[in-house]
């Protein structure tokens, strides 16, 4: 690729990019999140067309008006949210490619079928045909993408953030599995964790704001030297260091069943206890309840069975109005829909859980000075950047929306908070900002669940870690106790019999 | 981007946009063989060249405004209502029974007494919709259809039994409609047709400004109809608030039907909804869902409904050629929005524009 | 007994216009397009079709061939539509519930306005001849009630296990499938969305508009303004029904239609209501069937009225 550029409305998402990839060789794209890889992957694809700059396989200038054009140039991609059809079994969403199985009157699943089972057994990836996508797990998702993405004839892989949603222990599957691979295949690997990076790839090229800020040999240097180039700057993660001052119980939860929006049991029996000043991490690979735990809390979800006690006071099957007015801080896992009304100002966004407090209106009638003034305060607290808080916050950018919901949260005074992957997606700048603030929240004993799938912003701000598996808890874990090792076999539902 | 720029790219999208609707219009006019700009010209400015006209389309004004904001309310608060011309219909039906039920009472208890029982009738066929949307959620487009059907309905069949004038019963002609109703729910005229009903709709428009911008209650409605996960995660009582919406579109549009009757046609008959409903939701969306904006697009609509009146003597066109229009203003117009929002589309054109104008500037 | 066979016979036939509409309504769906314009196109179709055979034979009989033409042109005509839907929903992007309730308001209007232009007043057609099949329409009752109708009927039903093949069994239909549920997927697969989405529209517009003329050549033998009266909303709601699938929403016709035939029986049955009533029964049916059908949707296309827009980065 050379000299590629690509401009989204406000951003130059690639900015003059050029790099190579020779073949049998794993290249390690780099950066931070809305650095640009995805985009420039996608334009690789032919998902995106490129508005500058040229493509070149075996020295050939290539034109792709879209995917299919890259699958016959032999290339293919494994996205980071996986794009398969949950409906449909795994043949049919290979068969959505496999132009040849396209017969004028017939679809041919049976040549579709044939071809996934030569492919799952000569790369000794273990995937049922027949089975429909919502049945599977993550990790089995990720393995038919592979075997979609082979089956299409990809000699040259493209691997979105592969390991983001696995467990440890997968990861280094997938790590050994790519290696072997190698012979056969050149790979791109777009990862933020430079572990996995340095264990897998030959070169590595550095985005940061959409243009190439570094590449070479990645044996010649060390994680944190790529771990400066890629943020532009040192930044050390705060850690909880500080020895929890435990106080009263806050939240206490029983042994509660809840059913998912399909009708299964996503919570089984679930119980767990959080008490004042302690961040308890909730780890998992995402999927296993958290969803369902955290909207059972906020009264969005009801229970079949089982209790949560809130400093005390059940609020179990309550309405999200009666947990608000308890207490209850809440960041939710989809900032852009849950979060905040997207089309509201920004300073709307920050009285949604208050509009008829004393503070903001008077005989129902909205005080919209105190409103405005309200919202000063916090853009300049938080360091909101935006054009005036009449913004309508939709157009934000996600570490701002997330600082808008934070600043809401946090300033209403709450009892406790239960944050949802409050950093997915957000560059180091806007994660480290989000962990200060809840370390200060701590610091001021308040209670805090944390749900996440990073583990290393787990272990670094837990005082407790809490390992989810199928809607109960596997075990929880004290902060010096936890490693990537132990956590990654709990979350793979390996049996705690066994552990102790 | 500059500042020019964006206002140059708008103004040009909604001249697009008026162009495209004027363009399709003609094509089904042109098929017709009439006479394009005479039959514009017939419905858009003849009804304006005389008194006796324009107070004609105020008439028709003034039930598209009052429904027209019952729609915004709604639309507002993330649903659609497409049944207004059955909640009409039922506030027809409620005022009218008032009235004929108690004709002996003085006007000042009678008359608003009928127009809340146009409301309440209004209110409770938008109840049913908005119950079914919040609780098991009912899609309300389909919904509000079918419950137009089940009033129409309902309409003529109160019409020829229960309601129906003893004298038409009694001649044999079986003109399906109710009696003449007491003076005493009159709503006064001045002059023409054009009754102080005007003043009602100024009035609500009004109202319906303050509550859904300046109070928590429009706030809480805003706020589920903008983003409904956002509310419910806020706190708010979602399905409560949706439902209530309905009920006030509802009531707007019933207590229309009740005016319509007590200024205009003094018992209840056939047609009196004449499409009201449907067009007060191209009047809402015209108006772009604000009151400001539905006053004056109520007029313009009135205007296109009264002229269309006129079209089949003056140039042969069919008066359903309003429907047509009123379709084509409403696909019209969503379209523009969503295109006004593109900013893809508007980033590519800028670039292609400064392009353009550094080239010029070269040469 | 009579009225039952009479209720049944009626019942098959009355329902080919919710079934073809519904079963458009479908791929409509399937595809992520929620097309509330049916109504609309509808009316057009029962124009178009029944202005054929009616302006070769001036409202006298013609010749059978011409019945058929206005069914195609009627068809042709609703594909037309669905493509300009296409253009908004698709390709613009507009909200579908109310761009459909904008082209449902043009369909009507524009049919009305060209009837009364080209026909005026309310003219009858002789219409489409019933074919028996043959041996089959002599067994009695299952003859009368399933055997005795117009070629249009049966090809009607022929059509639904055919639907069931072009959605399952062929790469289109996969395509639809996946367009309709996970579409950016689908993007990555190399399948383009929004021509998929028009060829679904297309081929609904113009079973709709098959639907219509239906109507006005094979069923009422006349076009009027309130003719459509609903159908095309109702088919909109078997589709939920339905959940999708063809068979099921022929059923739903089934259901709907025999709801529809009571009225015409009244007198017959002997029951003293007023007839206004029997009207609304199907229209009080929907509203029952979607209060019970509406919620727990997990059948549903999950990409179902949301516009498709690769750049936008989610």
């Amino acid at each position: 690729m050379e000299h590629i550029s690509k401009r989204f409305p406000g951003v130059l998402a690639s900015d003059d990019i050029s790099l190579s990839v020779g073949e049998g060789q794993i290249l390690a794209l780099v950066g931070e999140n809305g650095a640009g890889k995805t985009t420039l992957m996608n334009i690789l694809m032919g998902i995106y067309q490129q508005d500058e700059g040229k493509i070149f396989i075996n020295d050939k200038e290539v034109h792709f008006r879209g995917p299919e054009d890259a699958f016959n140039a032999g290339l293919g991609m494994v996205h980071q949210q996986y794009m398969l059809v949950p409906n449909m079994t795994v043949t049919e969403n290979v068969a959505l490619g496999y132009k040849q199985a396209w017969k004028p009157l017939k679809l041919d699943l049976d040549m579709v079928r044939s071809r996934v089972v030569e492919i799952s057994s000569y790369y000794g990836l273990a995937v049922n045909p027949d089975a429909y996508i919502w049945q599977l797990s993550v990790g089995e998702q990720q393995r038919v993408e592979l075997v979609k993405t082979l089956c299409l004839g990809a000699k040259f892989l493209i691997l979105d953030e592969p390991t983001s949603a696995l467990t440890p222990q997968e990861t280094d599957e997938l790590i050994a599995l790519l290696k072997k691979m190698k012979n056969e295949l050149s790979v791109i690997f777009i990862s933020h964790k430079l572990n996995e990076v340095k264990a897998l790839s030959d070169t590595v090229v550095i985005l940061r704001h959409g243009a190439v800020v570094f590449s070479g040999n990645t044996d010649d240097y060390s994680p944190s030297q790529i771990a400066a180039m890629m943020t532009g700057h040192e930044i050390v993660l705060p850690e909880n260091r500080e020895e929890a001052v435990r106080g009263e119980l806050a939240l206490s939860i029983k042994d509660i069943s809840v059913r998912s929006d399909r009708g299964f049991l996503a919570l089984d029996h679930l119980s767990l206890d959080v008490y004042q000043g302690e961040i308890v991490g909730l780890a998992g690979v995402s999927g296993n309840g958290q969803r369902e735990l955290a909207e059972a809390i906020n009264g969005l979800r009801s229970i079949e069975s089982g209790s949560i006690e809130f400093f005390g006071t059940d609020i179990a099957n309550k309405s999200p109005y009666y947990v608000i007015d308890h207490g209850m801080g809440y960041i939710p896992e989809e900032r852009n829909i849950e979060g905040i009304v997207p089309s509201f100002a920004i300073r709307e966004n920050f009285i949604l859980k208050d509009s008829d407090k004393k503070s903001f209106s008077r005989y129902r009638f909205l005080k919209n000075k105190a409103i405005s003034r309200n919202a000063e305060v916090l853009r300049e607290n938080f360091d909101i950047r935006c054009p005036d808080t009449a913004t309508a916050a939709g157009s934000l950018s996600g570490g701002n929306i997330q600082k808008v919901i934070l600043a809401r949260e946090i300033t209403r005074a709450p009892r406790f908070l239960i944050a949802v992957y409050p950093t997915r997606g957000l560059d180091m700048g806007a994660i480290e900002f989000i962990h200060q603030e809840l370390l200060k929240k701590r610091k001021e004993g308040i209670g805090i669940l944390l749900i996440s799938e990073e583990l290393d912003e787990i272990m670094n701000l837990s005082d407790r870690i809490a390992v989810i598996y199928k809607g109960s808890i596997q075990k929880v874990l004290k902060h010096g106790e936890a490693n990537r090792k132990n956590l990654g076999i709990l979350m793979a539902g390996v049996g705690r019999e066994e552990e102790e | 981007m500059t500042k020019n720029f964006t206002v140059l790219y708008k103004t040009v999208i909604i001249l697009l946009a008026i162009l495209a609707t004027l363009l399709l219009s003609s094509v089904i006019l042109l098929i017709l063989g009439a006479d394009v700009f005479r039959t514009f010209y017939t419905i858009v400015i003849t009804p304006l060249t005389r008194v006796g006209h324009i107070t004609e389309v105020f008439v028709r004004a003034v039930p598209l405004c009052i429904t027209a904001l019952g729609v915004a309310v709604a639309y507002r608060s993330g649903i659609v209502n497409i049944g207004a011309e059955g909640q009409m219909a039922m506030g027809i039906l409620g005022f009218t029974t008032v009235a004929l039920a108690l004709p002996d009472l003085p006007k000042p208890l009678l008359l608003p007494m009928a127009l809340l029982a146009s409301v309440l009738a209004g209110g409770l066929w938008g109840f049913i919709p908005g119950i079914l949307k919040a609780r098991l959620q009912v899609s309300e487009l389909l919904s509000t259809v079918m419950l137009n059907y089940i009033a129409a309905q309902f309409y003529s069949f109160c019409l020829r039994v229960p309601l129906l004038d003893p004298a038409e019963a009694l001649s044999g002609a079986g003109t399906p409609q109710s009696a003449r109703l007491t003076a005493n729910i009159e709503i006064g005229r001045i002059t023409g047709r054009l009754h102080y009903g005007v003043f009602v709709a100024l009035a609500l428009a009004l109202i319906v400004y303050l509550f859904l911008w300046k109070t928590s209650f429009g706030y809480k409605m805003r706020a589920s109809g903008a983003e409904r996960r956002a509310a419910r995660y806020g706190g708010i009582n979602v399905p409560a608030w949706v439902t209530l919406a309905m009920v006030v579109s509802g009531a707007f549009a019933g207590l229309a039907g009740g005016i319509e009757i007590a200024a205009v046609h003094r018992r209840a008959i056939e047609g009196v909804t004449n499409n009201y409903g449907f067009s007060a939701v191209v009047v809402a969306l015209f108006g772009m869902l604000h009151p400001f904006g539905i006053i004056p697009a109520s007029f313009f609509f009135a205007l296109l409904i009264y002229g269309s009146t006129l079209t089949p003597r003056a140039v042969g066109v069919p008066a359903n050629i309003v429907d047509v229009m009123q379709g084509l203003i409403i696909i019209v117009i969503v379209t523009t929005q969503m295109i006004l929002q593109n900013t893809y589309l508007e980033d590519r054109v800028w670039h292609w524009y400064s392009a353009k104008r550094k080239l010029k500037q070269e040469v | 007994m009579d009225i039952i066979v009479n209720i049944l016979s009626m019942t098959i036939p009355f329902s080919v216009a919710l079934l073809l509409a519904s079963i458009g309504e479908m791929f409509n769906q399937r595809s992520g397009v929620f097309n509330l314009g049916c109504e609309g196109i509808m009316a057009m179709g029962a124009f178009v079709g029944m202005l054929v055979p009616f302006m070769v034979g001036h409202g006298g009989a013609v010749g059978q061939g011409w019945n058929w033409l206005g069914l195609l042109l009627a068809a042709l005509t609703g594909a037309l539509l669905g493509l300009f839907f296409a253009v908004i929903v698709v390709t613009f992007r507009a909200p579908q519930g109310i761009a459909g309730i904008g082209m449902q308001m043009f369909g009507v209007g524009t049919a009305g306005t060209l009837f009364r232009h080209f026909v005026g007043g309310t003219q009858s057609i002789p219409g489409m001849q019933n074919t028996p099949v043959p041996l089959l329409c002599d067994i009695p009752v299952i003859g009368t009630i399933f055997f005795s109708h117009n070629l249009v009927v049966y090809l009607a039903f022929i059509f639904v296990p055919v639907a069931w093949y072009i959605l399952f069994k062929t790469s289109w239909g996969l395509r639809v499938r996946a367009v309709g549920t996970h579409p950016r997927a689908a993007d990555t697969m190399g399948i383009n969305v929004n021509r998929t989405r028009y060829e679904a529209l297309a081929l609904g517009g113009a079973l709709a508009g098959l639907a219509g003329a239906y109507l006005s050549v094979c069923q009422v033998k006349m076009f009027s303004d309130d003719l459509i009266a609903g159908r095309g909303f109702i088919a909109v709601a078997l589709v939920y029904f339905g959940h999708w699938h063809p068979v099921k929403i022929m059923l739903g016709a089934l259901l709907f239609s025999f709801a529809q035939t009571i009225q015409y029986n009244v007198q017959g049955l002997g029951i003293n209501i007023p007839y206004e009533f029997f009207v609304m029964l199907p229209y009080v049916v929907v509203i029952i069937v979607l209060a019970f059908t509406s919620r727990n949707q997990t059948t549903s296309p999950a990409a179902l009225g949301k516009p498709f827009n690769r750049e936008i980065r989610t």
